[in-house]
């Protein structure tokens, strides 16, 4: 059997929904972060997979390219904000951080 | 002297006692002494006007001195050409003894109420108020066109309802003022009446100018009635300034105010205006309009005399033989006596004001006693005040040697001459029937209060002379009330100065077939209206008076001796009981006592027709005025309250509806609102899901 494009989307969608459900049910910000890099990867390999089956030339490999380089500073940038939250509320709970009501 | 200086010097004591109203009334309060001020100020303008008097008979006793200026111009009038008023004063001979006459009465009545109204809260104005009247009666007097009269006329009012009413507590004194003041605009209203004819007439109101254009044979409206029926028309002021039947009521209840008051007004301040206001229209007079004058004058004079025979009050008898004297001077006027008319108007005022004074002297000494009853015997309690008041009754009655002998007997010789000229016989009859009365109820009044035994012995005990301030007035005016000041003839008024030089009947100026044929002076008239040259006697009244002169001179001290010896007979010697007397004519003895019932006459036909025509419209305006204005309003506010109810209900209720549906959605939506990013993410999710099934194709 010949890998074909379906099955990296299965794969990709399965990443996806993993993120998903990473980002909406873990407490911890950073599980939170995981959820988001999974959720990145997951587009990543849409990227990929569609550089390779369909005709695009070379574009999606330099997004995804782009897109871990954004990855990467999403990271830091979202580390450093979880890092401020513990700040100021000795914790990193997001069910527990309900600021934006206000 | 200049003519402008004695010209000043008069409106200096014009202008004199305004000043001293004015500071009295205005600082009067805070230095209670100022009052002698007001004092001072009238002895000043006495002194004055003593001195213009000399200057006047001395200088310039043929010319009237005239000074004017216009004061209004209106320029061309439409319709009735050039007019203008001109406001200015005219000094003749009358104006300087008027002044004389005004300022002494005024000063003397002024230091005897320094006494009489000792203690009184109102003081200060007391002697405010005095100075007011004098220089209302001043400005009348000192005018010389009708503008300016009518003004101080007003004045004059204005003031005798201040002093009137002066002790307003008393609700009498109150109605009193009120009463003077509202019976004497009845009469000013004809007065005015006969302004504005003269006025659209003549498009003038100096005096001078008027008579002018009615002897250059202009009359009002072309008509010789309507020239008649203005001089009865300025006369109708002069009846109800004067006391003139039928408007006398307001003098005998003008005695609620201060005695010391009604001295000035019976004397020289109100009653003497009327006199005056006449015999300063004298030359436009027609023969109607002097018969009326003549009538009214005559009848007034017999009806106060015969009310004055049974009051019982001092003030009230006084009272009413002022009307009677006054109608005298009216009827004189009316028949002609021009000049006996102001000499006894001058001698009148001297002797009136000592009686007054002299009443205020007695009721002083009586603890405020008015009822004649109450007294007897005072003559030996107060001896100055007894002979002041004996003079001055002699005086009145018309006994020789007296003031009023003089006066009287021309005014009576000059009614008969009268009645001899024209035939009206019923003028001088009844001016004979007033001397005979005069004497009795004068005699009446001095019997009653100083002769005999005290009716009440407590307050005989207690009664006194009074002091100086007091006395001194009245032997200063008794003084006066003697012949030698007039004449030194005792039996000839024509002899004296007063008659002889200074006051001289003016011709008349009214065209010659309206008027009487004895009024025109045969010798031609001097046509100067400034000078007093121009006055002539006409022959022919003169003649009849001379012929009159002495029946009346002996009628008169015939009947006036008869009423003093009745008055003896019944009330000294007690022959004849008055109140047999009374009762045998009870009726005339009711209708006397109550005065004729014209006050009550007034009451039924003037005041309360009056009185419930006001209640009637009262009730008008309150009910169905007030009714429609009320309606309006009950209208209006019953629109507004469904306007009301409109916007409450339904405009705040849609509105409000609003707000409650948006607070509702509000309450909605804020549960999705939760504030955790993850049911954000969540709701992105399913509505991302929700998207991609709606866009799809499949």
């Amino acid at each position: 059997m010949e890998v074909g494009l379906s099955h990296f989307l299965v794969v990709s969608t399965a990443l996806f929904s993993l993120g998903i459900y990473g980002v909406v049910t873990r407490k911890n910000a950073v599980m939170v972060l995981m959820g988001i890099e999974l959720i990145l990867n997951a587009a990543n390999i849409n990227f990929i997979a569609f550089s390779r089956y369909g005709n695009f030339g070379l574009n999606g490999q330099a997004i995804a390219l782009f897109v871990i380089v954004l990855a990467a500073a999403e990271a830091a940038i979202a580390l450093a904000i979880v890092l401020n939250i513990y700040k100021t509320y000795n914790h990193v709970n997001v069910d527990e951080i309900e600021d934006l009501k206000e | 002297m200049s003519e402008l200086f004695i010209i000043n010097i008069s409106i200096a004591i014009l202008f004199l006692p305004l000043l001293g109203f004015a500071v009295v009334i205005l600082f009067g309060k805070r230095f209670p002494k100022l009052y002698l001020f007001e004092v001072g100020i009238i002895t000043i303008n006495l002194l004055l006007s003593i001195y213009v008097m000399v200057v006047k008979f001395s200088s310039y006793i043929n010319d009237a001195l005239v000074y004017g200026f216009t004061w209004i111009d209106f320029g061309n009038v439409p319709l009735l050409g050039p007019l203008n008023i001109e406001l200015g004063v005219k000094i003749d001979n009358v104006t300087v003894i008027m002044f004389f006459v005004v300022n002494l009465i005024s000063m003397l009545v002024h230091v005897f109420s320094l006494e009489y109204m000792r203690g009184d809260k109102r003081f200060n104005r007391y002697f405010a108020y005095l100075g007011i009247f004098t220089f209302s009666m001043l400005g009348i007097v000192i005018s010389h066109n009708l503008l300016m009269i009518y003004i101080f006329w007003e004045l004059v009012g204005l003031s005798s309802y201040l002093l009137i009413g002066f002790w307003y507590e008393k609700k009498s004194a109150s109605d009193a003022g009120k009463k003077a003041f509202i019976v004497n605009r009845i009469g000013d209203i004809g007065f005015f009446l006969g302004i504005l004819i003269l006025f659209t007439s003549y498009h003038t109101l100096t005096l001078d100018s008027i008579f002018a254009q009615i002897a250059a044979g202009n009359l009002p409206f072309d008509s010789a009635a309507w020239l008649t029926a203005t001089g009865i028309l300025i006369f109708l002021g002069a009846v109800g300034k004067s006391a003139q039947f039928p408007l006398h009521v307001w003098l005998p209840d003008a005695m609620e105010g201060p005695t010391p008051v009604s001295a000035l007004i019976h004397a020289a301040t109100m009653v003497a205006a009327g006199v005056y206001l006449v015999s300063r229209i004298f030359v436009m007079l027609t023969a109607d309009a002097m018969l009326v004058i003549a009538v009214v004058g005559a009848f007034t004079s017999f009806m106060a005399a015969t009310i004055a025979l049974t009051q019982n009050d001092i003030k009230k008898v006084l009272a009413y033989s002022t009307v009677s004297q006054l109608g005298y001077m009216v009827m004189s006027l009316g028949v002609g006596a021009y000049a006996f008319a102001l000499f006894h108007l001058v001698t009148h005022a001297f002797f009136k004001a000592c009686l007054f004074l002299g009443s205020g002297s007695v009721i002083h000494a009586m603890h405020h006693e008015q009822d004649m009853r109450q007294m007897g015997g005072l003559r030996k309690k107060m001896p100055i005040t007894y002979a002041a008041f004996l003079i001055s009754t002699l005086a009145i009655s018309g006994v020789p040697l007296t003031s009023g002998f003089l006066s009287k007997d021309g005014i009576l010789a000059g009614s008969l001459a009268f009645g001899s000229l024209t035939g009206h016989w019923l003028i001088p009859i009844l001016g004979f029937v007033v001397a005979l009365m005069t004497a009795f109820y004068m005699f009446r009044l001095v019997i009653m209060t100083f002769h005999g035994e005290p009716k009440n012995q407590h307050k005989f005990d207690h009664a006194h002379e009074s002091p100086f301030v007091m006395a001194m007035p009245l032997v200063i005016l008794s003084v006066l009330s003697i012949f030698i000041w007039y004449t030194p003839l005792p039996h000839s008024p024509d002899a004296g100065w007063f008659l002889s030089s200074w006051v001289k009947t003016p011709h008349t100026v009214v065209p010659a077939e309206l008027s009487y044929d004895f009024m025109i002076s045969e010798t031609p008239v001097v046509e100067d209206q400034y000078s007093e040259h121009a006055v002539v006697h006409s022959e022919k009244y003169t003649e009849a008076m001379h012929h009159a002169h002495y029946p009346a001179m002996f009628l008169s001290v015939f009947l006036g001796g008869l009423g003093i010896l009745l008055a003896f007979t019944m009330y000294q010697w007690k022959k004849i009981d008055p109140d047999k007397l009374s009762n045998k004519l009870s009726w005339l003895y009711k209708f006397s006592l109550n005065k004729w019932y014209l006050d009550e006459l007034y009451d039924a036909t003037f005041v309360n027709p009056t009185i419930y025509l006001s209640k009637a419209l009262a009730w008008f305006d309150n009910t169905i005025v007030d009714g429609i204005v009320n309606g309006a309003a009950t209208v209006t506010k019953f629109f507004s309250a469904i306007s009301g109810w409109f916007d409450t209900y339904i405009v705040d209720g849609f509105v409000n509806a609003t707000a409650f549906f948006s607070g509702f959605v509000g309450i909605a939506f804020r549960k999705l609102q939760t504030g955790k990013v993850q049911t954000y993410i969540v709701l992105v999710v399913f509505s991302v899901l929700a998207l991609i099934f709606i866009i799809s194709p499949f």
